[in-house]
Protein backbone atom coordinates (compact mmCIF):
# COMPACT_ATOMS: atom_id res chain seq x y z
CA UNK A 1 0.00 0.00 0.00
CA UNK A 2 1.28 3.29 -1.22
CA UNK A 3 0.35 6.05 1.30
CA UNK A 4 0.62 9.85 0.15
CA UNK A 5 -0.32 13.14 0.75
CA UNK A 6 0.07 14.48 -2.52
CA UNK A 7 -2.66 14.29 -4.75
CA UNK A 8 -1.00 11.93 -7.30
CA UNK A 9 1.77 9.18 -6.58
CA UNK A 10 5.34 10.78 -8.03
CA UNK A 11 6.43 8.70 -10.80
CA UNK A 12 3.08 6.86 -11.04
CA UNK A 13 -0.74 7.05 -12.87
CA UNK A 14 -3.92 7.30 -11.37
CA UNK A 15 -6.34 4.53 -13.51
CA UNK A 16 -8.71 4.03 -10.81
CA UNK A 17 -10.98 5.89 -8.09
CA UNK A 18 -12.39 4.29 -4.89
CA UNK A 19 -13.22 7.29 -2.49
CA UNK A 20 -12.51 8.13 0.53
CA UNK A 21 -11.57 5.56 2.87
CA UNK A 22 -11.16 7.28 7.09
CA UNK A 23 -9.00 5.22 9.67
CA UNK A 24 -9.89 6.80 13.80
CA UNK A 25 -8.74 6.02 17.05
CA UNK A 26 -9.98 7.57 20.15
CA UNK A 27 -7.12 7.16 22.86
CA UNK A 28 -7.33 8.42 26.55
CA UNK A 29 -4.23 9.01 28.27
CA UNK A 30 -2.56 6.54 30.61
CA UNK A 31 -2.55 7.57 34.12
CA UNK A 32 1.01 6.47 35.04
CA UNK A 33 1.75 8.48 31.69
CA UNK A 34 -0.16 11.29 33.12
CA UNK A 35 1.05 11.22 36.34
CA UNK A 36 4.64 11.68 34.63
CA UNK A 37 3.54 14.19 32.07
CA UNK A 38 1.66 16.55 34.63
CA UNK A 39 5.08 16.75 36.55
CA UNK A 40 7.15 17.57 33.46
CA UNK A 41 3.76 20.03 32.59
CA UNK A 42 5.43 22.76 35.72
CA UNK A 43 8.99 22.74 33.94
CA UNK A 44 7.71 23.14 30.56
CA UNK A 45 9.54 21.28 27.68
CA UNK A 46 9.00 17.80 25.74
CA UNK A 47 6.30 15.32 27.38
CA UNK A 48 7.59 12.50 25.71
CA UNK A 49 4.86 9.83 27.01
CA UNK A 50 2.23 12.25 24.83
CA UNK A 51 4.58 12.13 21.77
CA UNK A 52 4.92 8.40 21.66
CA UNK A 53 1.54 7.69 22.59
CA UNK A 54 0.08 10.24 19.80
CA UNK A 55 2.16 8.50 17.30
CA UNK A 56 1.04 5.43 18.23
CA UNK A 57 -2.21 6.05 17.64
CA UNK A 58 -1.84 8.13 14.44
CA UNK A 59 0.13 4.89 13.32
CA UNK A 60 -3.03 3.00 14.21
CA UNK A 61 -5.26 5.11 12.19
CA UNK A 62 -3.14 4.80 9.06
CA UNK A 63 -3.49 0.94 9.82
CA UNK A 64 -7.24 1.22 9.60
CA UNK A 65 -7.25 3.26 6.79
CA UNK A 66 -4.92 1.37 4.72
CA UNK A 67 -7.20 -2.08 5.55
CA UNK A 68 -10.16 -0.76 4.50
CA UNK A 69 -8.50 0.88 1.38
CA UNK A 70 -6.83 -2.80 0.93
CA UNK A 71 -10.24 -4.71 1.24
CA UNK A 72 -11.88 -2.01 -1.43
CA UNK A 73 -9.06 -3.52 -3.80
CA UNK A 74 -6.85 0.14 -4.03
CA UNK A 75 -3.35 -0.35 -3.72
CA UNK A 76 -2.28 3.28 -2.66
CA UNK A 77 -3.87 5.91 -0.97
CA UNK A 78 -3.84 9.80 -2.21
CA UNK A 79 -4.04 13.30 -0.36
CA UNK A 80 -3.99 12.17 3.01
CA UNK A 81 -4.96 14.34 5.94
CA UNK A 82 -5.04 14.06 9.56
CA UNK A 83 -7.26 15.72 11.93
CA UNK A 84 -7.11 15.65 15.87
CA UNK A 85 -9.87 17.00 18.00
CA UNK A 86 -10.08 16.67 21.69
CA UNK A 87 -13.78 14.34 22.23
CA UNK A 88 -13.30 14.24 26.09
CA UNK A 89 -11.05 15.06 29.37
CA UNK A 90 -7.95 13.50 28.45
CA UNK A 91 -9.46 11.93 25.50
CA UNK A 92 -8.01 12.81 22.00
CA UNK A 93 -9.16 11.45 18.83
CA UNK A 94 -6.79 10.98 16.11
CA UNK A 95 -8.38 10.61 12.37
CA UNK A 96 -6.42 10.02 8.59
CA UNK A 97 -7.98 9.95 5.57
CA UNK A 98 -7.59 9.73 2.34
CA UNK A 99 -8.77 8.90 -1.56
CA UNK A 100 -8.08 4.89 -2.36
CA UNK A 101 -6.68 4.49 -5.73
CA UNK A 102 -5.66 1.73 -8.31
CA UNK A 103 -1.99 3.38 -9.63
CA UNK A 104 0.09 1.76 -12.08
CA UNK B 1 -4.27 26.98 54.90
CA UNK B 2 -3.20 29.93 52.86
CA UNK B 3 0.16 30.13 54.27
CA UNK B 4 1.54 27.25 52.78
CA UNK B 5 0.11 28.07 49.84
CA UNK B 6 1.58 31.45 49.75
CA UNK B 7 4.64 29.71 50.25
CA UNK B 8 4.51 26.57 47.53
CA UNK B 9 3.36 29.01 44.88
CA UNK B 10 6.47 31.49 44.65
CA UNK B 11 8.79 28.68 45.47
CA UNK B 12 7.09 26.76 42.15
CA UNK B 13 7.06 29.74 39.89
CA UNK B 14 10.88 30.29 40.73
CA UNK B 15 11.95 26.38 40.73
CA UNK B 16 9.87 26.72 36.82
CA UNK B 17 11.20 29.36 36.40
CA UNK B 18 14.97 28.31 36.28
CA UNK B 19 14.31 25.09 34.82
CA UNK B 20 12.21 25.91 32.25
CA UNK B 21 15.19 28.35 31.18
CA UNK B 22 17.41 25.89 31.60
CA UNK B 23 15.84 23.05 29.73
CA UNK B 24 14.84 25.65 26.95
CA UNK B 25 18.38 26.70 26.07
CA UNK B 26 19.56 22.76 26.16
CA UNK B 27 16.67 22.30 23.79
CA UNK B 28 18.13 25.77 21.41
CA UNK B 29 21.57 23.51 21.11
CA UNK B 30 20.12 20.44 20.47
CA UNK B 31 18.57 21.61 17.59
CA UNK B 32 21.27 23.57 16.08
CA UNK B 33 22.85 20.09 16.11
CA UNK B 34 20.56 18.47 15.07
CA UNK B 35 19.11 20.75 11.89
CA UNK B 36 23.28 21.11 10.75
CA UNK B 37 22.92 16.96 10.38
CA UNK B 38 19.71 16.87 8.56
CA UNK B 39 20.90 19.44 5.99
CA UNK B 40 21.12 16.98 2.97
CA UNK B 41 17.53 15.84 3.67
CA UNK B 42 15.72 18.35 1.42
CA UNK B 43 11.75 19.28 2.72
CA UNK B 44 9.66 21.56 0.48
CA UNK B 45 5.94 22.58 0.45
CA UNK B 46 5.29 22.45 -3.11
CA UNK B 47 4.02 19.61 -4.61
CA UNK B 48 4.57 19.36 -8.11
CA UNK B 49 7.62 17.94 -9.25
CA UNK B 50 9.99 19.67 -11.65
CA UNK B 51 9.51 17.88 -14.61
CA UNK B 52 13.35 16.07 -14.99
CA UNK B 53 12.98 14.08 -11.85
CA UNK B 54 11.97 10.61 -11.95
CA UNK B 55 10.41 9.38 -8.64
CA UNK B 56 11.38 5.88 -7.89
CA UNK B 57 9.52 5.48 -5.03
CA UNK B 58 7.37 7.30 -2.26
CA UNK B 59 5.84 6.94 1.11
CA UNK B 60 4.43 9.00 3.96
CA UNK B 61 6.71 10.34 6.85
CA UNK B 62 5.76 12.51 9.97
CA UNK B 63 7.55 13.43 12.85
CA UNK B 64 5.17 14.68 15.79
CA UNK B 65 6.12 16.67 19.20
CA UNK B 66 3.92 17.37 22.45
CA UNK B 67 5.45 19.95 24.11
CA UNK B 68 4.16 22.17 27.02
CA UNK B 69 4.75 25.76 28.48
CA UNK B 70 6.72 25.62 32.49
CA UNK B 71 4.46 27.09 34.86
CA UNK B 72 6.06 30.42 35.38
CA UNK B 73 5.70 31.54 31.78
CA UNK B 74 1.86 30.40 32.02
CA UNK B 75 1.61 32.24 34.98
CA UNK B 76 3.27 35.17 32.85
CA UNK B 77 0.79 34.69 29.90
CA UNK B 78 -1.89 34.61 32.35
CA UNK B 79 -1.28 38.08 33.37
CA UNK B 80 -0.48 38.69 30.00
CA UNK B 81 -3.89 37.84 29.21
CA UNK B 82 -5.51 40.66 31.33
CA UNK B 83 -3.83 43.42 29.18
CA UNK B 84 -3.89 41.81 25.92
CA UNK B 85 -1.17 41.92 23.15
CA UNK B 86 1.56 39.57 22.03
CA UNK B 87 1.77 37.06 24.55
CA UNK B 88 5.64 36.78 23.69
CA UNK B 89 6.45 33.40 25.87
CA UNK B 90 4.43 31.30 23.43
CA UNK B 91 5.97 32.18 20.48
CA UNK B 92 9.68 30.31 21.28
CA UNK B 93 8.34 27.56 22.32
CA UNK B 94 5.90 26.76 19.58
CA UNK B 95 9.10 27.77 17.03
CA UNK B 96 11.11 24.86 19.12
CA UNK B 97 8.46 22.78 18.22
CA UNK B 98 8.20 22.83 14.71
CA UNK B 99 11.68 22.99 14.49
CA UNK B 100 12.02 19.86 16.30
CA UNK B 101 8.80 18.23 14.47
CA UNK B 102 10.79 18.74 11.40
CA UNK B 103 14.04 17.56 12.22
CA UNK B 104 11.84 14.35 13.12
CA UNK B 105 10.12 13.86 9.91
CA UNK B 106 13.55 14.09 8.13
CA UNK B 107 15.40 11.13 10.50
CA UNK B 108 12.61 9.03 9.87
CA UNK B 109 12.74 10.21 5.36
CA UNK B 110 16.46 9.53 6.24
CA UNK B 111 16.69 6.37 8.15
CA UNK B 112 14.47 4.82 5.20
CA UNK B 113 17.05 5.91 2.59
CA UNK B 114 14.63 8.84 1.43
CA UNK B 115 16.89 12.41 0.68
CA UNK B 116 13.57 14.42 -0.39
CA UNK B 117 10.55 15.37 1.01
CA UNK B 118 7.87 17.17 -0.42
CA UNK B 119 4.43 18.57 -0.09
CA UNK B 120 5.19 19.19 3.84
CA UNK B 121 2.57 20.26 6.23
CA UNK B 122 2.75 21.33 9.88
CA UNK B 123 -0.57 21.19 12.15
CA UNK B 124 -0.79 22.21 15.37
CA UNK B 125 -3.36 20.75 17.97
CA UNK B 126 -4.37 21.72 21.33
CA UNK B 127 -4.37 18.99 23.57
CA UNK B 128 -7.45 18.71 26.30
CA UNK B 129 -6.31 19.77 29.59
CA UNK B 130 -7.11 16.75 32.04
CA UNK B 131 -9.77 18.82 34.35
CA UNK B 132 -12.06 21.35 33.91
CA UNK B 133 -10.69 24.67 35.36
CA UNK B 134 -7.86 24.44 32.80
CA UNK B 135 -4.89 23.18 35.38
CA UNK B 136 -4.04 20.09 35.05
CA UNK B 137 -1.67 18.76 32.26
CA UNK B 138 -2.03 20.83 28.53
CA UNK B 139 -0.01 20.72 25.98
CA UNK B 140 0.27 21.38 22.14
CA UNK B 141 1.38 19.04 19.63
CA UNK B 142 2.91 19.84 16.52
CA UNK B 143 2.48 17.17 13.56
CA UNK B 144 4.69 17.77 10.38
CA UNK B 145 4.48 15.76 7.71
CA UNK B 146 4.96 15.05 3.59
CA UNK B 147 6.13 12.62 1.20
CA UNK B 148 9.26 10.90 0.82
CA UNK B 149 10.27 10.29 -2.48
CA UNK B 150 13.64 9.16 -3.48
CA UNK B 151 15.08 9.91 -6.72
CA UNK B 152 16.75 8.23 -9.72
CA UNK B 153 20.22 8.33 -9.87
CA UNK B 154 21.51 11.76 -11.28
CA UNK B 155 18.74 14.12 -11.13
CA UNK B 156 19.90 17.52 -9.05
CA UNK B 157 17.44 18.42 -6.57
CA UNK B 158 18.95 21.65 -5.99
CA UNK B 159 19.32 23.55 -9.39
CA UNK B 160 16.09 21.67 -10.85
CA UNK B 161 13.57 23.45 -8.19
CA UNK B 162 11.32 25.62 -10.34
Amino acid sequence: MIISNTQEIPGKSIIQFFGVVTGSTVRAKHIGRDIMAGLKNVVGGELTQYTELLSEARGEAIRRMSHQAEEMGANAIVNVRFATSSVAQGAAELFAYGTAVTVE
Amino acid sequence: MDFLSLIITPAMLLGAWISGRALERRHLKNLLLLESGSRGILAVTIEELPKDWHVQSCELVMGNVVISQDYFKRFMASLKGVVGGNIGVFEPLLERARREALIRMKGVAHARGYDTIINVRLETAALASSRSDGKGTAGVEILAFGTAISLSEGTNRRTSLP
